[in-house]
């Protein structure tokens, strides 16, 4: 039991809203602790595991790119093409870019991400279909923004099993393979696909909803500005 | 020459120098000297992560943690353009402003699949080639470009490193068996001889316990050698295959509510300037939990052909 304080630690820390490095750092060197290692052993394995997972920030090449588009007008352009085009609304776009997502992952391809389309295209897209050209108010749009960020989540990771040679897929088998089970890598992928189908109808309802509860926030935004403020 | 990750660390780690160089130089810069300390510090282990032991790097990330929880870092000036130069400019180019970013996944996709290189190595490439586009169309200067990359960077601020830092934390929990432990106490009050009790079991199981390392890779050699395998698949004789991918799903939806995969929730929400951190889990939990019922009942109607 005793083991588990690391994971305590987490839970306690988030819900009180410590700053999430420190809660790691306090938990990893609890948890450290009560499995018998010393001070220094404990900083050598956050040393070496850190340095091992450099490979997670290279979205941080990617940012000198987005930065310079969005100085000349990225956001805007990605504005203008939606209020040019009919019928696009914020949750269709989502829609459209996880079945994207999903189809190109399935084909074993890496392609999306938030750094490389949420934040530069997607996002500023549904802001623009939501906001008509109007200003809105922070939290609505941090509304859109989650609802954004969730469609690369959900595309990518109920579209990645159903790739024969996905990594999760091969991890499974090397689990499997260790106890004495053969799995059959096709079996596997084919049967990614109920859930991927199923996560693809909820998240389709869910920008539905998202589409009709947004246009009704609009019409508030209206009512407010002409009442002459802004309403948070 | 090769292509290796470690030349794209350098390019990295040059960069975070940048950076911090021009964070010292910002005379409006809010947090100046922390935010420099943070990112060059980051830098080195970057560009010397591999050379520098192991204790000393640990070292060095207890800094920054301590630098962050201190509130030492923030946002400085950047030289931006107004909002009216963008709109003139987003005319002025129309939809050729969507090149660069499409350059970077083609590039990505192409390096992953017509080379050894892989598809961390053609992101890479497809950073920098998608960086040259960029530049090259919008004929700015390298000192304009390292200020908006700077801007981005400092938006998202310390979760930036977090998911490396979680990733520690995940090695450590391991290290100290906490999967062993919840193996155990899952195992322990389930009533094995119901088969629907057990699937329920290791579909929950997956979840919460990716939940805890945020990652479904690192849950499921333990969630699977803990509890699938002994009582779904060996007790009630489930299809491991097919049980395997549905718990793997499972573990997925676990991904999407929980803070410790920063890398999928706290960093895009960092990155899009939403004011809550968890903005983007709390918009997920509504479709993950649903999902987590419905593989639950995936695994039971479908895992178990020729037994029921």
């Amino acid at each position: 039991m005793i083991k588990l304080i690391g994971v305590f630690i987490v839970v306690i820390g988030l819900v009180f809203r410590f700053n999430p490095l420190l809660v790691v750092i306090v938990a990893g060197f609890a948890t450290g602790l009560v499995s018998g290692m010393n001070f220094i052993e404990i900083l050598d394995v956050i040393g070496k595991a850190f340095v091992t997972n450099r490979y997670m920030s290279l979205f941080i090449l990617l940012l000198p790119v987005i930065g310079l588009l969005e100085r000349h007008g990225l956001k805007e352009q990605a504005e203008r093409f939606i209020l040019n085009l009919k019928g696009a609304t914020a949750g269709r776009i989502m829609l459209l870019y996880m079945i994207f997502r999903q189809v190109t992952g399935a084909f074993g391809m890496h392609l999306g991400g938030h750094p490389s389309f949420i934040r530069p295209i997607v996002s500023p897209m549904a802001e623009a279909a939501v906001a008509k050209g109007r200003i809105l108010p922070q939290s609505i749009l941090d509304e859109i923004r989650g609802m954004a960020a969730s469609s690369d989540n959900y595309g990518n990771f109920f579209g990645q099993l159903m790739f024969i040679a996905a990594g999760g897929l091969l991890l499974i088998k090397g689990v499997m393979e260790q106890t004495g089970y053969t799995v059959d890598l096709i079996t596997m992928a084919l049967y990614a696909v109920p859930t991927g189908v199923v996560a693809l109808i909820i998240a389709g309802t869910r920008y539905a909803f998202f589409d009709r509860r947004m246009s009704k926030k609009l019409d508030e935004v209206i009512k407010s500005e002409s009442n002459g403020g802004i309403s948070q | 020459m090769k292509i290796t990750l470690d030349h794209l660390y350098y390019l990295i780690g040059f960069l975070l120098f940048v950076f911090s160089a021009y964070t010292v130089f910002d005379k409006n810069h809010k947090a100046k000297w922390g935010t420099a300390l943070f990112w060059a510090i980051y830098g080195v282990t970057f560009m010397w992560g591999k050379e520098i032991p192991g204790y000393i790097v640990g070292g060095m990330v207890v800094v920054m943690a301590m630098i962050a929880s201190g509130k030492r870092i923030g946002i400085g000036s950047y030289g931006e353009t107004s909002k009216e130069s963008k709109i003139t400019e987003a005319k002025k180019y129309g939809n050729l402003l969507f090149i660069p970013t499409v350059v970077v996944p083609i590039i990505t996709f192409l390096v992953a699949t017509f080379t050894t290189l892989g598809a961390l190595i053609g992101l890479g490439i497809g950073s920098i080639a998608g960086f040259l586009v960029a530049l090259f169309m919008t004929k700015e200067t390298l000192t304009c470009a390292s200020n908006e990359g700077r801007r981005l960077l400092d938006a998202i601020g310390w979760a930036a490193i977090l998911s490396q830092f979680l990733a520690a934390l995940g090695f450590l929990f391991d290290k100290a068996g906490v999967g062993n432990v919840v193996a155990e106490m899952v195992s322990s009050i389930v009533p094995t001889e119901s088969t629907l009790a057990t699937v329920v079991a290791y579909c929950v199981g997956m979840a919460l316990f990716t939940m805890i390392m945020g990652n479904g890779f690192a849950a499921f050699a333990v969630i699977t050698t803990g509890i699938g395998i002994p009582l779904v698949i060996k007790l009630h004789g489930a299809d491991p295959a097919i049980a395997g991918v549905i718990a793997m799903l499972s573990g997925y939806c676990g991904t999407l509510m929980t803070p410790m995969a920063a890398n999928f929730n706290v960093v895009p929400a960092a990155l899009l300037e939403m004011s809550d951190k968890n903005g983007v889990i709390k918009s997920q939990i509504v479709t993950a939990l649903p999902l987590l019922l419905i593989n639950i009942f995936l695994m039971y109607y479908l895992a178990f052909p020729g037994v029921k």
